[in-house]
């Protein structure tokens, strides 16, 4: 059996008089690429946060690799937020951040923007790059943190094809390292290309959670159901 | 990190430098004498000061505010020397002791001063209280001083003894300004109001517009200034010697002499009288 | 002619013969109020960002006077500074009053919380962006700030400019605590009072011209430094 990255036991959220989050309970396995999909308002992208430690739940308890420490771990939005430096200077602080000896930064850096091909960049200020450099930045500075998990939020929603592609081609180079993903998407060609699994969120509550082309061939849930045949229709 | 690093490097030196950057002293060795609107603005200090240094190597730094303020300064150990012109101030200042003595130095005079055009038909006058009741029946504007300056006093007491009870008869026409002698000028010019002024302010005074002087020459507009050391049994920090010495020197021959060599125009503004 | 233009002809006239006494009074103002505005600078970015950042009771009160503190009148504060360095004062011994220190004293108090309160803006909306990444990348609260405080710089002068606007302009303070001493503690807007009193109104206009110039110089020497930087930095 698969051993266990992250297991949500009862998670509940709310904000002021609204519960975002109902009583969620999920398990996913390490080395797995788990793709989030749901309407607009389901709670995904409040459920990643909660997983990756930006929010507290209100209620229940996350635990890792079935009970032992927080493994390292990152996340890239939808927007990139790119310091006011190099590009070097951006990853080189994410590395500070995770108390990576001063020592050891620079060339860390430099092999992770080697590795995602941005080297001709490095001491280009980050903020002039276009929005597809950023993003690949941003998933540099994740990955130089040798993350077990990468958690993403629609990383692509903001990019044209091209750029699109590029950040698909990273992030399973990135899974292929041995790092789990768990990432939100609206995009559900994206999701059948890039997924092992998929969690279907649907008003605060796990719907459903099934391998790829299950999920594709013949969704359990009948909200899972009613979301595929409204965004194929528009396609 | 390497930026955070520059920048703090950065902003340390520019620390040190700021810091370290002395503000130019001109002499170590100085006294403060609080003194009036008066004596600093009609030049009479820049005159002065430079030929006491010279004999003696003590700074002056003047701090100009009227006669009750350069008093109150004194009471709370602020000068060294006050340098005014109200004797019953400076008598109260004495008695209340934070003077150690009180010397007369020299005087010049009050002049009432109005609009060419004269709405009180006051011009030429030889007597004060005439002109000041004149001003009050025609309800032609009159700039105060209002500050409780030596100017002020002087004024509050030539009402009193025109016979006029100022509260009693204060209306639109009568501006308490609440300011130094300078701006109340500067205000009757616009207003083309009458005002008591000093003669040495107004003689170094450059806004006349239409002003000009109306009555003078009446004994009661006699101003005399005095020169006290502030006690140091009340403010241990006073600087005594020099204090005294600045003292010494103004009413000493050359000083006085001093005093009396400053014109503006050819028109000398302070008569020493400094008893001998 | 009007003393408008006789005003610009004396200030023409001033700078050109560069006397050395006018040329004292400027260097003093710059070096207090430079002096001012560094330290207040050291005090207000790392206020204004720990307000902004900071999760502690009482943070919105704080906000609210520190905009209120913008307004603080010149002229009570000088009287405030004046009591504290006053012989008979808490500091009295120090000896401080009627010298530039007490100006900077002064300045320092007055610029503060403008700056203070500006940088909290400037911080507060760049942390609404900043927010997520730096705690997914486990930055600490002040680390936070202090990164904040390093990617706003450019708009943070402006900040930092505003302030020493603000102290080069400012007379009410500075003529109470430094008392106006030829020579000692006498600068460009004590000068011009001083000038105004004496009804030499084409004097004080043209020292007026002069001070206006030196903010407009400084100003565009800031702006031409921030638009390089920018540029080179994104």
């Amino acid at each position: 059996m698969a051993e266990p990255l992250i297991t949500l036991e009862s998670l509940r959220y709310e904000a002021g008089e609204r519960t975002l989050i109902h009583d969620v309970s999920l398990r996913l396995d390490a080395g797995r690429r788990t793709v989030v999909l749901g309407p607009n308002g389901a709670g995904k992208s409040v459920l990643m946060r909660l997983m990756h430690g930006l929010i507290e739940p209100t209620a229940g308890r996350i635990v890792w690799n079935g009970g032992g420490a927080r493994p390292p771990q990152a996340m890239v939005f939808q927007r990139p937020v790119m310091l006011r430096r190099s590009v070097l200077d951006n990853v080189s602080y994410a590395l500070y951040l995770a108390g990576v000896p001063a020592a050891e930064r620079r060339a860390r850096a430099e092999a992770v923007l080697e590795r995602v091909g941005l080297s001709p960049l490095a001491h280009r200020p980050a903020r002039v790059l276009s929005g597809g450099e950023q993003q690949r930045v941003a998933l540099a500075r994740a990955w130089a943190l040798r993350p077990r998990v990468l958690f993403l939020d629609e990383p692509t929603a903001s990019l044209d094809p091209g750029a699109s592609a590029e950040v698909e081609r990273l992030i399973r180079v990135i899974a292929d390292d041995g790092c789990s993903i768990v990432m939100v998407t609206h995009h559900l060609g994206q999701a059948r290309r890039l997924a092992d699994d998929i969690v279907f969120v649907d008003a605060g509550r796990i719907t459903e959670h099934t391998p790829v082309a299950d999920f594709f061939a013949a969704p359990r849930s009948e909200q899972a159901g009613h979301y595929l045949r409204g965004e194929l229709s528009w396609t | 990190m390497d930026l955070i690093r520059r920048s703090f490097i950065a902003g340390a030196a520019a620390a040190a430098l700021a810091l370290a950057a002395p503000f130019a002293t001109a002499a170590d060795r100085f006294i403060t004498v609080s003194s009036t609107t008066s004596t600093e603005q009609s030049g009479l200090f820049k005159h002065l000061l430079p030929v006491f240094q010279a004999r003696t190597g003590i700074e002056v730094r003047v701090v100009a505010l009227g006669t009750g303020q350069a008093l109150d300064m004194a009471r709370r150990g602020d000068a060294d020397v006050v340098f005014v012109h109200d004797k019953a101030a400076e008598e109260k200042f004495i008695a209340e002791g934070f003077g150690v003595k009180r010397q007369e130095v020299m005087y010049n005079d009050f002049i009432l001063v109005g609009p060419k055009s004269d709405p009180a038909k006051v011009a030429g006058g030889k007597d004060i209280t005439e002109a000041l009741k004149a001003v009050q029946t025609a309800q032609a504007p009159f700039v105060s001083r209002g500050d409780k300056s030596g100017t002020h006093a002087a004024e509050l007491r030539l009402w009193k003894a025109a016979g006029i009870d100022l509260d009693a008869v204060k209306g639109a026409w009568y501006r308490d300004t609440g300011s130094g002698m300078g701006p109340a000028l500067n205000t009757a010019a616009s207003m083309n109001a009458y005002i008591l002024a000093d003669r040495g302010t107004w003689l170094s005074f450059k806004n006349r517009a239409d002003l000009t002087v109306v009555v003078e020459g009446d004994k009661r507009l006699f101003n005399q200034y005095g020169v006290i050391l502030v006690n140091p049994e009340k403010h241990p920090h006073v600087k005594k010697a020099d204090g005294q010495a600045f003292i010494d020197w103004v009413v000493s021959a050359e000083g006085q002499k001093a005093i009396a060599d400053y014109k503006i125009d050819g028109q000398q503004l302070f008569f020493p009288n400094a008893a001998k | 002619m009007s003393t408008i233009t006789e005003s610009f002809l004396t200030a023409g006239q001033l700078i050109a013969e560069a006397d050395g006494k006018l040329l004292s009074i400027v260097g003093l103002s710059l070096q207090v109020s430079l002096t001012a505005v560094f330290l207040a600078a050291c005090l207000g970015l790392p206020i204004g960002a720990a307000v902004a950042v900071g999760r502690f009771p009482g943070r919105k009160p704080l906000t609210v006077i520190l905009n209120g503190m913008m307004g603080l009148p010149p002229v009570v504060i000088g009287l405030l500074v004046y009591l504290l360095l006053s012989r008979a004062g808490p500091l009295g011994p120090l000896g401080l009053l009627f010298t530039p220190t007490a100006m900077v004293i002064a300045q320092v108090v007055l610029i503060t919380p403008i700056i203070a309160a500006l940088s909290r803006q400037i911080v507060a909306d760049a942390w609404r962006d900043y927010e997520e990444q730096l705690r997914s990348l486990g930055a600490s609260t002040p680390r936070a700030a202090l990164t904040l405080l390093v990617d706003t710089r450019f708009s943070l002068s402006t900040a930092v400019l505003a302030g020493l606007g603000r102290a080069v302009a400012e007379v009410g303070a500075v003529m109470i605590v430094g008392g106006n001493i030829d020579g000692v503690t006498r600068v460009m807007t004590t000068s011009i009072a001083l000038e105004t009193s004496k009804g030499d109104l084409p004097l004080a206009l043209a020292l007026g011209f002069i001070l206006i110039s030196i903010v407009l110089i400084l100003n565009a020497l800031a702006h031409a430094l921030r638009e390089w930087a920018a540029r080179r930095h994104g």
